[in-house]
């Protein structure tokens, strides 16, 4: 074998003079970081490449199959999902990888918030992650658009409507982002070419010159309490510190990445398998009214934050927050470049990163369930629990029935089922009178609407007698209490009397 | 070829270039510095030229909202019961051959009297969710947001800002025909409708979605 050995030994050579690569992948690999950042804390930026990694080999293999044209697209998916062997597993890691990459970058980036990483002289790193996150956040979005299906669309749909609230330039933009008047085939066309050359492009050259950075200005040392950041004496500071007690990236902290990445990847792989592809859902045909859209993962939060905003706030706040978000995030580094990195002593950090986190999950808890959205089919599918008609007059049933016709329901749950928009409404006669009632079923108030113009009276009266029986048993129902008064002390002379 | 390129081993010629320089003068190295920016201007004056034709390529799409659209027409206006609001679809006046499902549009067609019809856009005003009609309880509803309008296009409670946006029509004979051809949004209507009292905002008084 000291042959082989040999002439592997001599092609090497051939290729390392003509190329000359093995000096700088050497340092790269080779030069010290401080011992203590070889942690499992400092994982997520390469899990974040690797994933990359994976998103481009997989996107590259669906395109093979692929066709990106607003009258094929939707085809070639379930064709890929039912037909070509194993299409369905590609595009479900392609899916997971996608979620998993947001996640990561995510946790990545509030990984380096909390450590105080983007101090300097690492600003402009904080600064490239920070749109390497923007360009993430693009490539679910318009791979989502990819998909092109009921969901695809609409999400279209609000970002067209989104644009259009832009002052002066908003009907431009819309014709812009969507290469005509309406969604249509121009529109996949150009949501391929962004997701296929332009974000992918920009963000493979973006993530390299990240990761230059991090190789040329090392890793950030593990924040210690009371060793603050100056400009004059950092540099020095930290050469020393790796000189003293550094350790060569490979092996000491890479082992770490590698063995995370795998995790991942494997993560990803399981998901995969188990919980399959995402859609497509229906038929991008817009004429299919039956249809209830919601935006993907990473954008659940938006969706929740756009149900709850007053009508009043609404343009202001989808044109100034995100640029406020991104300027925001964009300061960072400049707003705090020097000084204390442990999070010991940056209480504010820590409560601003803590209530992100708790805004954002509670938002995206809130958009899985989408209290606000009425449950279209609830007036004709759900049931009413057998008790609360049992002993009903056919007054009751019948107001029952219209409670059911006329899609009551719909927005406001009994026995559990129904919608959430309004007050569930097991209880509501132990919360309003009668004549309450009446009053709010005819003039609406709050986000009641209106039905005086689409019940009769006798349709009110059959409504609201359904109504009053609904009470817990031994719980009365509520009831006027100067009326009774009246009722059972009659003024002298009766005119309080009805 | 200039002296700078890479030689095989770039640390030994480095000192070679220092003389090079040294031994030309600083005329000569000046004179090649202004060739040099007579390269980058050109370049800079051709790539110019060659960025016109592409901005008016990538703008092409942005065009005046009336030439997008045309009228269609949605079939016999006696198809249409007085006092009922019906789901109709057509095809988008302005379609590529690749369009595929995307070219069905469809709007609500609601007739007040023999010549007197609302045609409503299916998208909320709202973030432009397909809204569902419900004859029995006369409301649409949104499945985004919750958004609701009553019978007449106005807001009745949600999120949205305003009534349905709604497109302008003319009966052609029989024919009941609509101005058709762009996706209704805000900035095709800009006008907000001041929404303080939701029961009187009337969602017919703002400009249509589809008026140029
Ligand atoms: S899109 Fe209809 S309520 Fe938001």
């Amino acid at each position: 074998m000291p042959g082989m050995k040999q002439s592997g030994r001599r092609i090497y050579d051939w290729f390392e003079q003509r190329l000359q690569v093995e000096g700088p992948i050497k340092d790269a690999v080779l030069h010290k970081v401080p011992r203590n950042t070889a942690s499992w804390w400092y994982v997520f930026g390469s899990a974040a490449f690797t994933l990359l990694m994976l998103q481009i080999v997989t996107g590259i293999l669906l395109a093979l199959v692929y066709v990106p044209s607003a009258a094929e697209a939707w085809n070639s998916l379930n064709i890929l999902n039912h037909q070509v062997p194993l299409g369905w597993f590609l595009r479900a890691v392609h899916a997971w990888g996608s979620n998993f990459m947001v996640a990561v970058v995510f946790i990545h980036m509030a990984q380096v918030f909390l450590f105080g990483a983007y101090k300097f002289p690492r600003e402009l790193t904080w600064t490239v992650g920070v749109f390497l996150l923007l360009m993430t956040l693009g490539m679910a979005f318009t791979g989502q658009v990819l998909r092109f299906d009921q969901d695809a669309y609409w999400g279209l749909g609000i970002g067209v409507f989104i644009l259009s609230r832009v002052p002066w330039m908003g009907g431009g933009l819309v014709h812009l982002l969507l290469g005509g008047p309406t969604i249509a085939g121009a529109t996949l066309s150009r949501f391929f070419a962004l997701h296929v050359f332009v974000i992918p492009g920009t963000l493979l050259f973006l993530a390299l010159v990240h990761v230059w950075m991090v190789i040329k200005l090392g890793i950030n040392e593990w924040p210690m309490p009371g060793r603050l950041v100056r400009k004059s004496t950092y540099i020095a500071e930290y050469n020393q510190l790796t000189h003293e007690d550094g350790i060569p990236f490979v092996p000491g902290a890479f082992w770490k990445d590698l063995i995370f990445s795998a995790a991942v990847l494997a993560a990803v792989g399981v998901c995969a398998a188990v919980f399959g592809p995402a859609g497509p859902g229906g038929q991008p045909d817009p004429s299919i009214t039956q249809t209830v859209p919601k935006p993907d993962f990473p954008f659940l939060w938006i969706y929740a934050v756009l149900s709850y905003l007053p009508p009043s706030m609404e343009t202001p706040f989808i044109l100034i927050a995100p640029i406020l978000m991104i300027a925001g995030l964009l300061a960072v580094p400049f707003v705090a470049s020097e000084g204390e990195k442990s999070w010991h002593r940056r209480p504010v950090a820590v409560l601003a990163l803590a209530s992100v986190a708790v805004g954002w999950g509670v938002f995206t808890h809130l958009a899985m369930n989408t209290p606000w959205s009425p449950h279209m089919g609830a007036w004709s599918g759900d049931t009413l629990p057998l008790e609360y008609l049992r002993e009903a007059t056919p007054l009751v049933r019948q107001g029952a029935v219209i409670f059911q016709a006329k899609q009551c329901r719909n927005c406001h749950s009994i026995g559990g089922h129904g919608g959430e928009r309004g007050p569930a409404l097991d209880a509501v006669a132990t919360r309003m009178t009668p004549d309450q009632m009446r009053y709010k079923v005819v003039t609406g108030g709050g986000n009641m609407p209106a039905y005086g113009k689409n019940l009769s009276p006798p349709e009110i009266e059959a409504l609201v007698s359904f109504l009053e029986t609904l009470h817990p048993k031994g719980e009365p129902p509520a009831f006027d209490a100067s009326q009774q008064a009246a009722q059972s002390n009659p003024a002298p002379g009766g005119s309080n009397t009805p | 070829m200039s002296e700078e390129s890479n030689g095989p081993n770039k640390s030994s010629t480095g000192p070679e270039i220092d003389k090079a320089s040294d031994r030309e003068g600083p005329a000569v190295v000046s004179r090649r510095w202004l060739l040099l920016k007579a390269g980058v201007a050109l370049n800079g004056l051709v790539g110019l030229a060659l960025a016109v034709p592409v901005v008016r390529y990538l703008l092409a799409p942005v065009r005046k909202d009336s030439s997008y659209k045309s009228w269609v027409s949605l079939g016999d206006a006696d198809g249409f019961p007085v006092g009922e609001t019906r789901l109709v679809s057509f095809k988008n006046p302005w379609t590529q051959p690749w369009d595929g499902q995307t070219d069905n549009v469809a709007a609500y067609v609601r007739r007040e009297g023999a010549s007197q019809f609302t045609v409503f856009a299916i998208n909320c005003a709202h973030l432009g969710c397909p809204v569902r009609w419900f004859p029995q309880s006369q409301l649409f509803m949104c499945p985004c947001h919750g958004g609701v309008y009553y019978a007449d296009g106005s807001r009745a409670s949600g999120p949205p800002e305003r009534g349905l946006f709604t497109y302008d029509y003319k009966i052609v004979g029989e024919q009941l025909q609509i101005d058709a051809g762009q996706m209704p949004s805000l900035s095709n209507s800009a006008k907000l409708v001041n929404i303080s009292s939701p029961a009187k905002t009337s969602g017919n008084d703002g400009d249509c979605g589809c008026r140029g």
